[in-house]
């Protein structure tokens, strides 16, 4: 079975597209990496290779986590499914 | 079976101090800018010697122009290094770095321009290269216990799947090597930003913590006095968006999966400063791929190791760069700069203990000589970190 994206802990709220050709309206199959257990999500934008997906719907001023830890803040509003990328979050720092 | 053990072997070449090398090089170095043309008329002369231009050492002075030696010194002493032949415009520096390179014992004469001209400098340098490539050219490898191999990592053009995928092939085949008593070294201090505590929790000590924490903070005072922006496109880079990340944290979290799971951060390194001990060091450093590596090279490690994600190309003169993509386009796209493949790690198809078992086998290769995708092509990029404007 394809894996389309990856996560690295259940925590997160972003994974990573691992596959060329992810369109909106596609079923995509994930892989939990620290937990070896296999979750899914439906893709509402056209994501490419090693972009990031949203796993649920985001707020402005959310944390994004990723690894499990804090990766940066949501600065537009994000769909579940959505390309998650610097349209939507912005760092914490500097 | 494992692929490495306490009583792993590679061939390598034991220098003149101990140390044990996996290239046999005769360096044509210049001191300055105005030296590299001799250097490289020199290299052109004699076969089997390799000159390093760079564009420095005028007018440095304090913390930075230390830095110039110590990066200078330190390429000439790393064992990957047989021989050295120094130019300089003047004599008096050139000597400085002559008689820093003598200190390991290999062979090392320094030439000055002043008062010769490029032609006579060029004569009397190719006289002595010539005596250093023909000694050099005996120099046999021989058996070397796996834990004298130095090895480095940095990674570069990185991407989500660096994160997911090559970099944690590093951290496992770091957590392999350090229990072996290896020399190894990671740095990239901005690219740490986010994932500091983490690396702090790993400090082995309360002292080492503290030295880490110092160099994070002071490069973080750095970024703050220059910055006119968030950094976007700097840090992260172009590429690096291009690729799929996002914020600075989030390639740090990626990054930092280069340090593995479980071994210890057991020292701090000030840039191309030479470590006292085994063990994990940290060395605070550039996150730019050709400046890191240089320091790498210059600290004596003799392997590095650079996962990428998007495709860095980067080569270093003297420390072998062995490149791992866990991308499969990148893979796909320019196969003749990738060493390890590890793009199966994202489909499930080989484990991460298995991704690590294949870089610690390049790796051996490497040492025993086979070239690195890098060094096949030609990379030789051997770039000094600047501190400040010269005087």
């Amino acid at each position: 079975m394809t894996i389309h994206f990856v996560l690295h802990d259940t925590k997160d709220t972003v994974a990573v597209v691992v596959v060329e050709g992810v369109k909106a309206g596609m079923e995509l199959s994930g892989w939990i990496m620290d937990e070896d257990k296999m979750t899914n999500v439906v893709a509402k934008s056209d994501i490419p290779i090693g972009h990031k997906v949203a796993l649920k719907d985001m707020a402005v001023g959310d944390t994004v986590w990723k690894y499990g830890i804090d990766m940066g803040k949501v600065v537009a509003p994000i769909k579940a499914g959505e390309h998650a990328h610097v349209q939507n979050i912005k760092t914490k720092r500097w | 079976m494992a692929v490495i053990s306490k009583d792993t072997t590679f061939l390598g070449y034991r220098r003149e101090n101990g140390r044990v090398g996996v290239r046999n090089h005769v360096v044509i170095l210049p001191l300055d800018d105005l030296s590299n043309a001799a250097a490289e008329a020199v290299a052109h002369n004699i076969k089997g010697t390799l000159a390093i231009p760079h564009p420095y050492g005028r007018l440095q002075f304090g913390a930075d122009l230390d830095l110039h030696f110590r990066t200078l010194i330190g390429a000439g002493c790393n064992p990957n290094v047989a021989a050295v032949v120094v130019i300089g415009i003047e004599d008096g520096w050139t000597k400085k770095v002559v008689d820093g390179i003598a200190a390991t014992g290999k062979p090392v004469a320094g030439f000055g321009i002043e008062g010769h001209g490029d032609h006579d400098t060029i004569l009397r340098a190719s006289k002595v290269a010539r005596e250093y490539s023909q000694w050099a050219s005996e120099k046999q490898r021989e058996v070397c216990g796996i834990s004298e191999l130095w090895v480095s990592t940095k990674c570069g053009e990185s991407d989500t799947t660096s994160g997911c995928g090559a970099n944690p092939t590093v951290g496992n085949a770091f957590d392999k090597l350090h229990p072996l008593g290896n020399y190894l070294c990671f740095g990239e201090t901005s690219e740490i930003t986010g994932g500091e505590k983490i690396v702090a929790a790993r400090c082995a000590n309360d002292a080492v913590r503290e030295r880490f924490m110092f160099m994070f903070n002071r490069y973080q005072d750095m970024i703050n006095r220059h910055k006119t922006s968030d950094l976007s496109d700097s840090q992260p880079t172009k590429g690096n968006i291009a690729g799929g990340l996002t914020t600075i944290e989030e390639k740090a979290l990626g990054n930092i999966q280069k340090i593995g799971k479980v071994c210890k951060v057991d020292g701090v390194l000030d840039k191309a400063e030479i470590p006292t001990g085994p063990g994990l060091w940290f060395m605070d450093s550039s996150s730019a791929a050709a400046e890191m590596v240089t320091l790498c090279a210059a600290s004596g490690y003799a392997v590095h190791f650079f996962p990428t994600g998007q495709g860095n190309v980067i080569g270093n003169p003297i420390l072998p760069v062995i490149k791992i993509c866990a991308n499969p386009r990148t893979v796909r796209l320019m196969s003749e700069h990738v060493d390890v493949d590890t793009s199966g790690l994202l489909q499930r198809e080989i484990t991460l203990d298995q991704a690590g078992d294949k870089l610690l086998e390049c790796m051996l290769r490497t040492a025993n000589g086979r070239l690195t995708a890098a060094e096949a092509l030609g990379h030789r990029e051997f770039v000094m970190t600047r501190l400040y404007e010269s005087a």
